[in-house]
């Protein structure tokens, strides 16, 4: 195994967030009640995606300066990972929001909500980038319009899913504020769990990845030598 | 690094009693699995997932020295 430190590091703090994450004493919420512990799943989903899209868009960047291939295989591997990170979150979400949305909101109101149907079309704006790529069977043509709808579907990222919830009437937490780091919604029985589980949970997609770009590379190779 | 890192968490794992025994009066605690927590075999849950993760964890590991030795071969 390959720099093997960081990612004792990760199994360490996942094994913290699924013991603490489960048996620690946490804040006694509204509607939420127990429910509240997935502050340490569902919330990390979202946090692993904004860094894996944001890595993404960077090595896409990079691949547009240096016109290197293997920068193309980092952008494009973070940038399914960071797509699997959001199915995972929304799907979580959706089981969530059943359970406590349900209690106090009706049907019409769930199904208009910004906040889902922004997500929905920030993984689909993702999904057109995997399709787009599938489409083009030249691979430097593949990788440099790749890059560039990349970069156009980090900027839509942040009003989608980020923005626009917040500026509407919305079900779900973060009108206002930043929910998952301002000092009303999380205190320090959350805190001691959270931090470490986002780090914990970026480090297992790291690894992941690093796993796809690392077999990605291999066969780049041997593709090149015959 | 890891040294440090791993005595921390030792550490973390040693605020658990305190963090167990915190108390406070707040109506919603009602609502709250206080004492399931303790006897209602939400351990044996934590054990599950705890067992699936390992699995989960020790693949990763396997396929990753799979691919170095492959790497190896291969450049």
């Amino acid at each position: 195994m390959r720099k093997s430190w960081w990612k004792i590091v990760c199994v360490l703090l996942l094994l913290y967030t699924i013991t603490g994450g489960l048996l620690f004493t946490v804040p006694a919420r509204e509607i939420l009640h127990e429910s509240i512990r997935n502050l340490y799943f569902h919330v990390c989903m979202w946090m692993v995606l904004m860094v894996l899209t944001t890595t993404s868009v960077i090595y896409s960047i990079k691949y547009l300066r240096s016109q290197n291939l293997r920068d193309d295989i980092y952008a494009v591997n973070f940038a399914k990972m960071g797509i699997l990170f959001g199915v995972l979150g929304y799907t979580s979400g959706a089981l969530w929001a059943k359970y406590t949305w349900t209690e106090f909101a009706d049907a019409s109101q769930i199904f208009t909500e910004p906040k889902l149907t922004g997500a929905a079309i920030a993984l689909l704006i993702y999904f057109a980038y995997l399709v787009l790529r599938g489409s083009l069977t030249d691979i430097d043509k593949r990788a440099r319009i790749g890059a560039i709808y990349n970069i156009f579907a980090y900027a839509m990222l942040f009003p989608t899913i980020w923005i626009l919830p917040r500026l509407m009437e919305s079900l779900h937490p973060g009108k206002g504020g930043n929910p998952a780091l301002n000092f009303d919604d999380l205190d320090n029985r959350l805190r001691i769990v959270f931090y470490p589980a986002v780090i914990g949970w970026t480090l297992l997609a790291v690894w992941i990845t690093s796993l796809k770009i690392r077999i990605d590379l291999i066969k780049e190779k041997s593709l090149l030598n015959g | 690094m890891v040294k440090k890192i791993l005595l921390l968490i030792v550490c973390l794992y040693m605020a658990l009693p305190g963090i167990l025994m915190a108390q406070d009066n707040d109506p919603q605690k009602k609502y709250m699995a206080f004492d399931m927590r303790h006897n209602g075999k939400i351990y044996v849950v934590v054990g599950v997932i705890l067992i699936i993760f390992t699995g989960i964890i020790l693949y990763l590991v396997r396929l990753d020295r799979k691919i170095t030795r492959l790497e190896r071969d291969k450049l």
